[in-house]
């Protein structure tokens, strides 16, 4: 059976460049970089190049400024948390928009119940955050806004540079979750205004467990891990330096290939979107429509449950996610598509595509073939398409 | 291991009885879409016997299983027996449904119960005791009021949401 991986934002495969760098430091290079001896040369050596590399893919030849975590979770809780917490004397106001993946919103949500204030900017039906909306929810009091640089449910990529016009003339930090981002489309710290930047290996074809945190020079912040001086005192614990060199290696073969993978990526993502929407009835793009990430395709089918085709696309070879409360652990519903106005009925329909450099022209068609009986199916068995048929009886 | 044991994706992927009965002695629903899962259930009776039972679903691998599993254990029972059937009995013959699914998607046997009750309704067999109930999927809980939300409905994510 044809195997088509069409879940990227859960993670990406592993290039073999990247398994190549780090399988020393799994190895013979086990040393500790915080060692004195030549046992941690070779890994201290590793990470000041990773360092420069993950610096070189977001546009800083600052290096220092970037602090290795464990995830893109962490980068997030860490930017939230520590920056707001290093303010806290100035204000206790934080803006986020009401899309920020859960590291973000739940980081904020704790601090909410330590005692700060939290303001949540709606986005427009494309998932749009309005930078004027950022504005309106400035206080005197605001210390911290952090708006995601793209939503990897439904793709959008929010105007930042016209957000950080608006947070630097106020003198207000600005994070950005770049984690969907970042590897996926050109990023630079500097073009965005940004102060504080997320961004994680496994988004672009490194490991899980390499991801980094870039802090712009002069912006205090608190640690989230308390303990030796590891990257400069703002994260303790001994370095996960295979994790830390695949990062490395993964974000320079980004730096090269970003704009080769867009120019794959576009055509495959545009073939999907107008394949499934012009074969399917009811079928409906989520997320802007033009500015979006490359590979990413997302879709509410209406009248059916997105688990229930995730599962039947799955037994195809197909994978996918979806938004729908079923799929989600949580069993919550999606609240960036709640966010953006649809409705449960609608939105418990959601299918997420997001596409990878090792994906084909021939993926996308399979999956358009593939995708159609699965709908009828299920349709056939749904209650809620049964009444769309009778309250629509003569008009189709 | 996947998420689904085979049974489970047995029926998932080959549903038994699934379709409407014209003229069904009975009809129950339960769930609704905000739940993520809703599901329809027809019966038709014939000296207090299940003659035929169809059902439609919409929602999850499980909840489409579950529907396709009772509408099996159902079939050709006596009304009596037929209300016997439980969440429990129904995961039991599936050989176990992922913890997170047990309460959301195990609605089939509370549809099915429904059903029935509607066609004792019909009969004049049964009183029906009105304002109980949780107001996003009509499911009957014991001190339900108009407010309150069963706990096989996660609406309260929902409610959550709109504050």
């Amino acid at each position: 059976m044809r195997k088509v991986y069409l879940d990227h934002y859960a993670t990406t495969p592993l290039l073999p460049a990247v398994r190549d760098a780090m399988l020393p430091f799994l190895g013979e290079s086990f040393g500790n970089p915080m060692s004195l001896h030549n046992w941690g040369d070779a890994p201290r050596d590793a990470m000041d190049k990773a360092r420069e590399q993950v610096g070189a893919l977001i546009g800083t030849d600052a290096s220092e400024e970037i602090i290795f975590t464990s995830c893109g979770t962490e980068s997030n809780n860490f930017a939230i948390k520590g920056l707001a917490t290093a303010l806290q004397s100035k204000g206790k106001h934080i803006v986020i928009s009401a899309i920020e993946h859960f590291s973000v919103m739940n980081a904020a949500r704790s601090l909410e119940k330590m005692g700060f204030q939290l303001s949540l900017v709606p986005v427009d039906k494309n998932g749009v955050v309005n930078p004027e909306d950022v504005r309106q929810n400035l206080r005197e009091d605001t210390i911290l806004v952090s708006i995601m640089h793209a939503n990897g449910e439904v793709g959008t990529i929010q105007p930042i540079k016209e957000i950080s016009a608006i947070t630097r003339e106020k003198g207000i930090l600005l994070h950005t979750d770049a984690i969907a981002s970042c590897g996926n489309i050109p990023v630079n710290v500097k073009d965005l205004g940004v102060d504080a930047l997320s961004l994680a290996g496994n988004q672009f074809y490194g490991p899980k467990g390499g991801a980094a945190l870039w802090v712009k020079k002069g912006v205090r912040i608190i640690p989230l891990l308390d303990g030796g001086i590891q990257e400069g005192g703002r994260r303790a614990g001994s370095e996960d330096v295979a994790s830390i060199v695949g990062l490395g290696q993964a974000a320079e073969i980004a730096a090269v290939d970003v704009v080769n993978r867009m120019n794959k990526l576009i055509p495959m993502r545009d073939s999907l979107i107008k394949g499934l929407t012009e074969k399917i009835s009811h079928v409906v793009l989520t997320g802007h429509p033009q500015n979006r990430l490359p590979g990413h395709a997302s879709f509410c089918v209406e009248f059916i449950e997105g688990e229930s085709m995730l599962m039947m696309l799955n037994s195809v070879g197909i994978a996918v996610s979806s938004g729908s409360s079923c799929t989600s652990r949580a069993l919550k519903i999606s609240h960036v598509l709640m966010a953006m106005g649809y409705t449960h009925e609608i939105a418990q329909g959601s299918l997420v595509f997001t596409l990878g450099i090792d994906n084909s022209i021939d993926d996308m068609q399979y999956v358009v073939e593939e995708m159609s009986p699965i709908v009828v199916r299920l349709r056939q068995m749904s209650p809620v398409y049964d009444k769309f048929l009778k309250a629509n009886k003569g008009g189709q | 291991m996947p998420v689904y044991n085979e049974k489970v994706m047995d029926h998932f992927m080959h549903p038994r009885n699934v379709g409407e009965i014209e003229n069904a002695d009975g009809v129950g629903e339960v769930g609704n879409p905000v739940c993520g899962d809703m599901m329809t259930f027809y019966i038709k009776v014939k000296e207090d016997k299940l003659s035929d039972v169809k059902f439609k679903t919409f929602g999850c691998g499980a909840a489409i299983a579950v529907s396709s599993m009772v509408s099996e254990m159902a079939m050709g029972k006596s009304l009596e027996e037929a209300q016997k059937i439980t969440p429990e009995m129904v995961a039991k013959e599936l050989e176990g449904l992922p913890k997170q699914k047990f309460h959301c998607s195990n609605l089939g046997a509370q549809a099915l119960n429904k059903a029935i009750d509607d066609y004792l309704i019909k009969q004049g067999r049964l009183q029906i005791e009105e304002g109980k109930g949780c107001p996003f999927c009509e499911h009957e809980e014991g001190e339900a009021d108009e407010n309150s939300i069963c706990g096989s409905c996660h609406a309260a994510a929902h409610k959550e949401e709109k504050a």
